[in-house]
């Protein structure tokens, strides 16, 4: 494994910040970028991600999984970003890394490069990864004594952003995040939960691990690689 | 944390396995709000049979949180195809298991 970073491709005069990148790098054919799970669930997955890049280096596939501007290890405010922009600093990564397939988990799927062929780990929506947070806010707030409702959260939000599950969110993130629709996954290919043999551990109310479930979605990654190199089987 | 294949084939995670509006409410609903609970709390099937209607949840567990919270209901309203309105969320509903499949209950005769 190992420990880089990488630079957001910088926007106009702003500088890139530098943030972490965990590969496994030994410059083979197949290197496939992979897209972390968003907010809560990056922290409930990502023992899990790692592993699944453990399995495909032990089956001779590169990986490589970036932290996005603003979460895990990043120094820049989450306030500052969007779907939008990370798309695009993303776009560099794929460069810059030779990613020849997309693996993306979650949430990660509303920013896999349409470029790239590849696969989205039980994706998830804008909207549906939006009105979990919200409902966490609330019922936190009304355990609190509070009363707030998604609605006026989000038409706070939207204008001057928001406050959720600890992260600060800036109103084009909230605003992007109502409207993400997953796109058609012509070029990725979905993998459903029910085909690891599990629950998802992103529901997990503690970080958690299934090495399990880690090896079944590197198999079935290994596998269609090998479909695609070997169209005749 | 292993998976529990036994579980698996009762609640489902496809399109074709999930319940319809119609389903019965009664011991089915008791299965499946264990089976998620077991889900999120990481405990296994026997320890998540095992609660009782007095078995406290949401004050009592301090991993079950706002946000374990959020993700459990909305994991419930998947597989039961139900909605949860916020103004239904209280704190009696998620203190005990009891009062959570009380309200869980009631929701699947009212859709």
């Amino acid at each position: 494994m190992i420990v880089g970073t990488w630079s957001p491709a910088s926007q106009g005069a702003e500088s890139a910040s530098e943030e972490l990148l965990v590969s496994f790098d030994q410059s083979r054919t197949h290197r496939v970028l992979i897209l972390p799970a968003l907010f809560d669930e990056a922290n409930t997955l990502r023992r899990f991600t790692l592993s699944v890049m453990r399995a495909l280096d032990a089956s001779g596939v590169d990986s490589a999984l970036p932290d996005l501007a603003g979460m895990n290890e990043s120094l820049v405010p989450m306030r500052d970003q969007s779907l939008t922009r990370w798309r695009t600093q993303l776009g560099g990564l794929v460069e810059s890394f030779g990613a020849t397939q997309v693996l993306a988990m979650r949430g990660g799927a509303m920013l896999a490069p349409a470029s790239l062929p590849g696969w989205r780990y039980a994706a998830l929506d804008g909207p549906k990864l939006l009105a979990t947070l919200l409902r966490a806010r609330v019922v936190n707030a009304r355990e609190a004594g509070r009363s707030e409702t998604r609605e006026a959260l989000l038409e706070e939000g939207r204008v001057m952003g928001l406050r959720l599950a600890g992260w600060d969110f800036g109103a084009k993130m909230v605003c992007e995040l109502e409207n993400e629709q997953l796109a058609p996954a012509s070029s990725h290919r979905a993998i459903d939960q029910s085909r690891l043999g599990g629950p998802g551990l992103w529901l997990r109310a503690e970080p958690d691990e299934d090495e399990d479930q880690a090896r079944a979605l590197a198999d079935i990654v290994i596998a269609d690689i090998g479909d695609a190199a070997d169209p005749s089987s | 944390m292993s998976s529990n294949p036994d579980v698996q084939d009762t609640v489902g995670f496809n399109e074709s396995t999930k319940p319809s509006a119609a389903r019965a409410p009664g011991h089915d609903t008791e299965a499946l709000l264990k089976t998620v609970l077991a889900d999120v709390l990481g405990i296994a099937a026997q320890a998540a049979d095992a609660l009782e209607a007095d078995s406290g949840l949401f004050g009592h567990l301090p991993e079950l949180d706002s946000m374990a919270v959020a993700g459990l209901l909305t994991e419930i309203e998947d597989r039961l195809g139900i909605v949860i309105e916020d103004d239904e969320v209280d704190g009696e509903m998620l203190e005990t298991f009891g009062g959570l499949l009380a309200f869980v209950d009631a929701k699947v005769v009212e859709s």
